[in-house]
């Protein structure tokens, strides 16, 4: 298995759980797909938990930070919650620990959205 | 095919090589070698903090050789080779393609590069192995040796 995506809604937050791999090919495009479509129908909270992400890479995160910055510029926000060690260890090293707006708890995520 | 620099049995290192393969320039061949290094690294008796490490090293080199390297070209191949020494884990990856100028690659740290969609790749590696090498083969194609020691120096 590559990625899996599903998405469900809390309150007015799109919540996207992901599990897999985000890596390059299938799974890279598979998140930018998701992201993108939301974006196109106007949804600017969105939230990824990225709980079940077993393994990212630089592909990966490059569609992470895209993600991040389109959303932004559409005036969108987009947070990551429940980062495994892995996930989290990349961002630090990738110094993109503090650009996302990272969170462990969900219902607290989502009442961060203003 | 067989270039200078790529031989079997015991490498420039003086480690012994067990596996080599000539892989297709496809994303299975990415899988393919992270898969093989990654149990010749569990059977070398790397620590499990490292698998993780290694594998991705060899995913990032092998899609720099098929994606950037050989760009996908069904008549170039990748050349990967994993051998071991007393105390080091080697994986050598070579591309036949027009190389990089691997010296002055853009800081993915810098202010102005954080939010690029891509860069990471060789960052990610040299931080995540022991030692790793680049060099330009003849006539064309670039090897890249990532080294993992088997114990601590």
């Amino acid at each position: 298995m590559s990625v899996k995506l599903s998405t469900r809604q809390v309150g007015d937050v799109n919540v996207v759980d992901v599990a897999g791999r985000i890596t390059l090919g299938e799974g890279s495009s598979a998140l930018r797909d998701a992201l993108r479509d939301m974006v196109g129908k106007g949804q600017k909270k969105i939230l990824l938990n990225l709980g079940d992400v077993s393994y990212i890479d630089s592909s990966g995160i490059g569609e992470l930070v895209s993600g991040f910055t389109t959303v932004t510029n559409q005036g969108g926000q987009l947070k990551l919650l429940n980062l495994t060690k892995r996930v989290k260890d990349l961002l630090q090293i990738t110094k993109l620990y503090t650009v996302f707006d990272v969170h462990d708890d969900e219902a607290g995520a989502v009442r961060s959205f203003a | 095919m067989r270039r200078d620099g790529l031989t079997t049995g015991k490498n420039s290192r003086g480690d012994n090589q067990i596996v080599e393969r000539f892989l297709e320039s496809t994303l299975e061949s990415v899988d393919e070698a992270e898969e093989l290094a990654l149990q010749e690294a569990e059977k070398a008796g790397v620590p499990e903090d490292d698998l993780h490490k290694i594998a991705m090293a060899v995913r990032e080199s092998m899609v720099n050789a098929v994606v950037h390297g050989n760009r996908y070209n069904a008549h170039k191949k990748v050349h990967l080779s994993v051998s071991k020494g007393a105390h080091e884990f080697v994986v050598r990856i070579a591309d036949q393609g027009d190389g990089f100028d691997y010296e002055h690659l853009p800081d993915p740290l810098a202010q102005e590069n954080l939010l690029r969609h891509s860069g990471r790749g060789i960052f990610l590696i040299r931080a995540f192995m022991d030692d790793f090498q680049v060099r330009r083969l003849d006539p064309a194609g670039t090897e890249v040796t990532l080294v993992k020691y088997l114990v601590s120096k």
